[in-house]
């Protein structure tokens, strides 16, 4: 909306002559005291009110209760009190943006309670030894600072990379196909790329045990899980790298054709390195969703508690499946060391994805990448 | 203008203008062809899953049947004699699914709609962010937090739902014990589910033509009443398909559901109460003492239900988005 309006012409004249009570002018977008007002004041009303019935009166306790019935008592008086001074439509109005801007922001406090909690009880066990041993003749009974998780972190790094070399040609180059070749297929490829990104992570892994282990009778290996990785990465891949190519200016394609490059050198030496910032955050996300899968591993991998720096023969540990088992060996149990070795392992996997996540937002922040 | 300069130039070499060839050459078909072949491998993968998994599967299927889908209980050890089936499983998986939902869609819309109608505009990008931070943590790090830290909180909430709307049947509960139980599952699968639905509806939402909500305020709507009669209308297509892609996510959910959950197999309606179960899950927990024979094809009948179950879902959702209004420039 591009109406002015500090434009004179749309304003009330200050001082009507013929006596009319006029009233006063209005930005409908604008924020007014009265508002920011009625805002607080029903915040706090409605704060002191659930405190007393909540804590005082009523026999409930618990933040997670208090928090919902503060909520909706305080949606409650503030439609009450602007549907005295402004009308109920204002009201309605007022009400729905309210609850809607609590339940956006709403989604943060899960958020930055995972990571706080997450990052606090992995914290407390967290030793360089973690990074540096493994877990070779370390008992679950033994107390979380023996044993580590290095042959975790290696199997990780392993599985992850290899399948990056799987997935990330084969994504882009779908990628290539649905927006610059753009054949006969594409729209099928597109519902095929969509079906595959909801393939379940644990089908994913029976499947390579189907195809890898059972009919080509391997053993579990890194190897076997990178390739389940990689049917999980390929989808995220290939659509977050077509996204990216579509950003792409026209412009230059057409510039490079009508200079003469064939189809293939337009493709290899104009659209992709133009995109390739955003290709490279294509490739980080697909790494963050494969780094923390859990549910193929059980099944490709396996896990082991020595070292094994062989991806292609036999069973190796990842952090994801590090944790897991921990935490099964803990039973659920709070503060065994299963429990804290747990924690641990899932400090490490936040942090790397936190990591390859900031990553990915720092490169997609450049020019053709951004909308 | 016969006697303009580049005509002439033309014609002074040759008989007529060079003739454009639309043939391509040999390296671009080469290229056309790698590219094609690129994304071919999606759809060679989806069938070698679907193939593979029918091929292991047969075994249990056979001894089964149609039983299979009907029966519900699965005793640890499979012979050829027992009664083995995944209808319990399914019950759970779909239950969980739509507790998930029912939590997530709503928080879904209205997120979506802050980031695309009421947030301003230096903020929409963070939240987008944020958002996508949700989704990017991984499953197992939900399970850990919504076992240890949200269930003790849960059990509250469970308690308070059995005592006051417990002559809702779905709210009852025959022994008291509030701990791993389906709503606690469903809660935590919806944060998960949260990010996918967003994102769709948030694309759909921001392809609100601009023109007609101006109309709708410039008639004299609030931005409620603009929201409710031009950009939900608009956005119904992308709402629902959102919300089948977060369905089909919520019941491939394997990690988070396995630790939150206690496997149960038989079928109760009582979602406060502890006991559940989840395809995904399952397979997860029994796969290690599955070894061989009748009880791996077992399980990978087990995920042949599910990977159809889920293909179907995600088909479905992308159709309904892509025919939508709103949906046609959209790619889910």
């Amino acid at each position: 909306m591009s109406v002015d309006l500090d434009d004179p012409g749309l304003q009330a004249p200050p001082d009507s002559p013929n006596g009319h009570v006029e009233l006063a002018p209005m930005r409908p977008g604008a924020l007014r005291w009265n508002d920011v007002a009625i805002f607080l004041g029903a915040a706090v009303s409605s704060l002191s009110l659930v405190w007393l019935v909540y804590e005082r009166l009523a026999p409930t306790s618990g933040a997670l209760g208090f928090l919902i019935c503060w909520v909706l008592t305080f949606l409650l008086v503030y439609w009450i009190v602007v549907r005295e001074v402004d009308g109920p439509l204002v009201a309605t109005d007022k009400l729905v943006a309210v609850g809607i801007g609590i339940v956006a922001v709403g989604l943060l406090v899960p958020l930055v309670s995972i990571l706080v909690y997450i990052i606090y009880q992995g914290l407390h066990a967290l030793t360089v030894g973690f990074f540096l041993r493994d877990m070779t003749g370390i008992s679950p009974q033994q107390p979380a600072s023996a044993g580590g998780a290095a042959h975790a972190i290696v199997g990780s790094l392993e599985q992850v990379g290899l399948a990056l070399v799987i997935s990330v040609p084969i994504g882009i180059t779908a990628a290539v196909y649905m927006n610059e070749v753009r054949g006969r297929m594409t729209r099928a490829v597109r519902t095929f790329v969509n079906a595959m990104s909801g393939v379940p992570s644990i089908v994913a892994g029976l499947f390579i045990y189907a195809i890898w282990l059972l009919q080509f009778h391997h053993s579990f290996s890194g190897f076997a899980a990178a390739l389940a990785l990689s049917i999980l990465m390929l989808p995220t891949v290939a659509r977050t790298a077509e996204e990216v190519l579509r950003l792409v200016p026209d412009g230059l394609r057409e510039a490079s054709l009508a200079l003469g490059s064939p189809e293939w050198r337009t493709t290899w030496s104009v659209v992709l390195p133009t995109a390739r910032s955003g290709l490279v955050t294509a490739v980080i996300l697909g790494m963050a969703r494969a780094v923390g899968e859990t549910a193929p591993l059980i099944m490709t991998s396996f896990g082991t508690q020595t070292m094994n720096w062989n991806p292609f023969s036999g069973a190796q540990q990842s952090l994801p499946l590090f944790v897991w088992q921990q935490y099964q060996l803990g039973g659920g149990a709070v503060g065994t060391p299963g429990f804290l070795r747990a924690f641990t392992g899932a400090f490490a996997l936040i942090m790397v994805v936190l990591i390859l996540f900031v990553i990915a937002r720092l490169f997609g922040r450049s020019k053709f990448s951004s909308r | 203008m016969d006697d303009a300069p580049g005509a002439a130039l033309a014609t002074s070499d040759a008989a007529g203008p060079r003739a454009i060839s639309r043939n391509r050459t040999t390296a671009d078909r080469v290229y056309r062809g790698v590219a094609a072949a690129g994304g071919m491998v999606t759809f060679v993968v989806l069938f070698l899953i679907g193939l593979f998994l029918v091929i292991r599967s047969v075994a249990a299927l056979q001894v089964a049947g149609l039983k299979f889908f009907t029966t519900a209980s699965w005793p640890p050890a499979l012979t050829e004699h027992s009664q083995f089936g995944i209808a319990a499983i399914v019950y759970y998986t779909v239950e969980i699914a739509l507790i998930a939902l029912a939590i997530a869609v709503p928080v879904s819309i209205a997120t979506a709609l802050f980031i695309a109608e009421y947030a301003p505009r230096q903020i929409r990008k963070p939240l987008t962010s944020l958002v996508d931070l949700l989704a990017a943590v991984p499953s197992l790090i939900y399970g850990l937090w919504g076992f240890f830290y949200l269930q003790p909180k849960m059990v509250g909430i469970s308690e308070w739902l059995n005592m006051h709307l417990g002559f809702i049947p779905i709210f009852q509960v025959t022994e008291r014990l509030f701990t791993s139980s389906p709503f606690i599952a469903g809660v935590v699968v919806s944060l998960m589910v949260v990010p996918i639905s967003t994102s769709v509806m948030r694309e759909v939402f921001s392809q609100t033509p601009q023109g007609e909500k101006e109309a709708a305020l410039a008639l004299g709507g609030t931005r409620w009443g603009m929201v409710r009669k031009v950009v939900l209308p608009f956005g119904v297509g992308g709402m629902i398909g959102g919300s089948m892609l977060g369905l089909g996510r919520a019941l491939g959910e394997t990690i988070a559901v396995a630790i939150i959950i206690s496997p149960l197999l038989t079928i109760s309606p009582h979602i406060l109460q502890s006991g559940g179960n989840s395809v995904a899950a399952w397979i997860a927990l029994r796969f290690s003492e599955s070894t061989g024979g009748l009880p791996l094809s077992a399980l990978m009948a087990a995920g042949l239900t599910l990977f159809l179950l889920t293909l179907g879902v995600n088909v479905i959702a992308s159709f309904i988005v892509s025919r939508s209004r709103s949906g046609s420039g959209i790619e889910i």
